[in-house]
């Protein structure tokens, strides 16, 4: 079984699955919380359009959980605010 | 016998926001019959009318007018045929400007509307519409292109604009992320920044509170017109009988014009911007390139690109700027937007590890002489325009509501008015 790292657990998938239909089918449903009210975020759109499933996937922020193709091994973490850990000066 | 002017009631809800029992409230006080133009008297003495004014156009520059006009006490009719801030107003960046413009008549109106954006942010609120007093940074690249700008900012100042030139290690200590190797700039501090659709719908609602009527999903399609003066607007709703009718549609303004029977040139200018995903701050204060003054004054009908960046309040990154006529074109050009991508980078290095999150597209309404055509149109009494304000609009706007609600009432206008008028394209009775 194929899976994946997300925040503390595993998330198995079957090969071709997005990011966040394995989280779905986890029943996983928020993956960011917003930069202003730190409110919970997860699949909206499902289509790559909305950006409210944004992710961090193996250190990179602002991924799109619908369209990025789950990978074995994959670090997925939940995205607070913008991502950015310090200002990027 | 005199008509008084009336607020009319439609049965329609106020827009959300307006207070309670707002919408009963009677007209706010109609100017007196006796403070009207001369030649008016008969217009406004037979004529049971809505509104004094219908403002066609639910834009930027639509909703400063029906700002101003409700301010000076005019009734007022907005229609807007789609939503607030649909058109050119709700693609741009939200700049107001003075450090693009060039000694002259828009520079003139471009300072007004830096203090009355001011005013109007002080009675709105400043954090509602986002505005900025963040200033603009103009990047010269190379020792030419410096001493180009030292000649333009001499003669802005002149003008009385505020400009401090900048060597190469000012523009850092301003933008610590900019491209090193850069020969100098200049900051005006002046410039600001809003977000054009919330100072859009915050206008049009503070007129709506003060008793403006803002009809959405209302077009104008025809003039009513009289004795060869207009006493209303034909619309996909019935007609409005009104003294005044203001052509504020924008980029669809020479199409309307055409519509009303009294043809103005204004043609679309089509521009990209791309929208970065958001980021912690990092583009401090509006940034362009020196050559975007030259592209902006350009009359070319070539593609013309520079770099123009800036950030938002929401954090992301808006990317601009390109400028070409194809008409109505909304398909999405690749290699612009690319060459746009690598044109910021160039300035912004750090942008080459931040992503793109959309791209937006919009029309800027440009007139052959790239001056706004605001003011009464002489082959049509009643008629005034206020459009053609090309990629200015945000930052022309509340001048053009003060000068369009100033020749309305007759008072002296602030502004000299001739450059913006209608008649200099060689009007023709029609």
């Amino acid at each position: 079984m194929t899976s994946f790292r997300f925040d503390d657990r595993e998330v198995p998938f079957q090969p071709g699955q997005t990011v966040a239909a394995a989280q779905i089918n986890t029943d996983i449903l928020s993956w960011r919380r917003t930069r202003k009210a730190a409110r919970p975020r997860g699949l909206f759109c499902g289509i790559g359009l909305c950006f409210d499933c944004l992710v961090i996937i193996d250190g990179t922020p602002n991924q799109r959980g619908c369209l990025v193709p789950a990978q074995d091994g994959m670090s997925v973490k939940t995205q607070e605010g913008n991502g950015f850990v310090a200002p990027a000066q | 016998v005199t008509a008084p002017a009336q607020y009319p009631h439609t049965g329609a809800l106020p827009p959300a926001g307006t207070p309670a029992g707002a919408a009963a409230l009677p007209a706010a006080s109609v100017i007196p019959t006796s403070q009207h133009p001369a030649e008016l008297q008969s217009a406004v003495k037979c004529s049971a009318v809505a509104a004094d004014v219908v403002i066609v156009g639910g834009g930027i520059v639509g909703a400063a007018c029906a700002y101003f006009a409700s301010r000076a006490g005019l009734s007022v009719i907005v229609l807007e045929r789609s939503a607030v801030a649909a058109g050119t107003t709700g693609a741009g960046e939200g700049n107001i400007l003075v450090s693009d413009k060039l000694p002259g008549a828009e520079l003139a109106m471009a300072l007004r509307s830096v203090e009355l954006w001011q005013q109007v942010a002080a009675e709105l609120g400043p954090d509602s519409i986002e505005l900025e007093r963040k200033g603009g940074v103009v990047v010269a690249a190379t020792g030419d292109s410096m001493a180009a700008l030292q000649i333009l900012s001499e003669t802005q100042i002149r003008a009385g604009v505020r400009v401090e030139l900048l060597d190469g290690g000012d523009l850092h200590d301003l933008e610590p992320h900019l491209a090193p190797g850069l020969d100098g700039g200049a900051f005006y501090p002046q410039d600001m920044q809003v977000q054009p659709m919330m100072a859009a719908a915050r206008m049009a609602q503070q007129a709506a509170i003060r008793g403006a009527d803002v009809r959405l999903g209302v077009a104008a399609v025809g003039l009513l017109t009289s004795s060869g003066r207009v006493t209303g607007v034909q619309t996909t709703d019935g007609a409005i009988a009104c003294r005044w009718v203001v052509n504020a549609a924008g980029t669809w303004g020479g199409e309307l014009s055409t519509l009303f029977g009294a043809e103005i040139p204004v043609l679309p200018r089509r521009g990209f911007i791309l929208v970065t995903e958001p980021l912690a701050p990092l583009v401090r204060h509006k940034v362009y390139a020196a050559d975007y003054v030259a592209n902006v004054a350009s009359s070319s009908g070539g593609l013309e690109m520079s770099s123009v960046i800036e950030s938002t309040m929401a954090g992301t990154i808006l990317i601009g700027a390109s400028r070409e006529r194809v008409g109505f074109d909304r398909t999405l050009s690749v290699p612009i937007v690319r060459r746009l991508a690598r044109q910021a980078v160039d300035l912004f290095p750090i942008l080459a590890s931040v992503k793109v999150m959309r791209v937006y597209h919009g029309f800027r309404p440009y007139s052959p002489d790239h001056l706004p055509v605001v003011g009464p149109d002489d082959r049509l009494p009643g008629l005034l325009h206020a459009c053609g304000h090309e990629g200015a609009g945000i930052g022309l706007a509340p001048a053009t509501g003060e000068l369009i609600t100033e020749q309305i009432t007759g008072v002296a206008p602030t502004l000299d008015a001739t450059p913006f008028a209608p008649s200099r394209f060689g009007a023709t009775q029609p």
